[in-house]
């Protein structure tokens, strides 16, 4: 009893908004990427819409190579932000109520026509200096967290398992370091 | 390209909508939850991402020995496996760093454009920006490497 204790505390530390709304969303994740793939034979990641995107107006050679999918890479993206606006309107407004779902405290909520939306802490050059680093790394390292990490890992590929365990390894030293400067959000 | 199946970008729109809400729900698309899962203080994100692959990977070990082809495309089910080499290590470092950063990837980013977060356009600029640099300089190595004399 007392070791049953002690696993529910420790739960409760690792886990203080459960597991639920990133089990369920991770499936749901995973639906997203299946419906494609059964649908097309593509297992689809996010990341390549940023060099596919940028060969409507740049004519680098690097970029040219993905003219051909750039069009259905605008669809997916669009899809990810309706989709996540969907979210927004139904469970993050809470016209869908579910205990599923854990709404958490970070960052600041704001309403727009009773369309509850939200807004991050974390400072923008954190963003914008990051997002740099982002972008140059998901297309050097071939994929993403959902190119590597869903599809990747999902098909056991060892290319994309080395490519998680890397980007993971350094992101938990990096943001610890970060933390450790004192810099928060 | 120009003749595919007529329900081939509605498909894509319907899977990027379940992946969109699926990002929402799970608050991937709040960069605090990732940079409180890389600090250890919430390790939630493991269930979104094993979760996300056991999903995809039932898909991608079953569909190749129920049909062969895609039917909207036309294209092999097949495991679409990209060859490793230093790239993947030095590429997935780059990433790493930004990512620990920022808490945001491209896919969570789009998403939090969707939930409102005007803010991460910073990071969508900021991956063109870098998605961009590293297109120019490898247009570049690359062009210079196809001239080169055969014999080099």
């Amino acid at each position: 009893m007392v070791t049953d204790l002690l696993v529910l505390q420790s739960a409760a530390e690792l886990f203080p908004n459960g597991v639920s709304r990133y089990a369920v969303g991770g499936l749901l994740v995973g639906l997203g990427a299946v419906v494609i793939y059964l649908g097309t034979g593509i297992p689809a990641g996010a990341s390549t819409f940023l060099e596919s995107t940028l060969s409507y107006v740049s004519d680098q050679s690097r970029f040219q190579q993905y003219v051909a999918s750039r069009d259905w890479r605008v669809v997916f993206t669009v899809g990810i932000i309706l989709g996540a606006a969907l979210f927004a309107a139904t469970v993050q407004s809470g016209v869908i109520t579910t205990s599923l779902y854990e709404p958490g405290t970070t960052g600041q909520l704001y309403e727009v026509a009773g369309v509850t939306l939200w807004l991050t802490d974390v400072q923008p050059w954190r963003l914008f200096f990051g997002g740099i680093l982002v972008g140059i790394g998901t297309r050097v390292g071939k994929g993403c967290t959902s190119g590597h990490g869903v599809c990747g890992v999902g098909s056991a590929s060892k290319t994309s398992i080395v490519g998680v365990v890397t980007f993971i390894l350094v992101a938990i030293g990096t943001a610890q370091l970060v933390a450790a400067l004192g810099v928060s959000p | 390209m120009a003749d595919r199946h007529p329900l081939f970008k509605p498909l894509i729109l319907v899977g990027g909508l379940i992946f969109g809400f699926g990002l929402g729900f799970s608050h991937m698309a709040r960069p605090e939850v990732v940079l409180n899962f890389l600090q250890f203080e919430d390790l939630g994100l493991v269930f979104v991402m094993f979760g996300a692959a056991i999903v995809s990977g039932i898909a991608f070990a079953v569909m190749p020995r129920i049909r062969d082809t895609a039917p909207l495309t036309g294209d092999r089910y097949e495991r679409r496996l990209k060859p490793f080499d230093k790239n993947v290590v030095i590429g997935g470092a780059i990433f790493g760093v930004g990512w620990g950063l920022s808490g945001i990837c491209p896919g969570a980013a789009y998403a939090s454009l969707g939930i409102g977060n005007v803010t991460i356009l910073w990071a969508l600029a900021g991956m063109f920006v870098g998605a961009y640099a590293q297109g120019v300089w490898r247009s570049r190595t690359t062009d210079a490497a196809a001239t080169a004399p055969a014999d080099d």
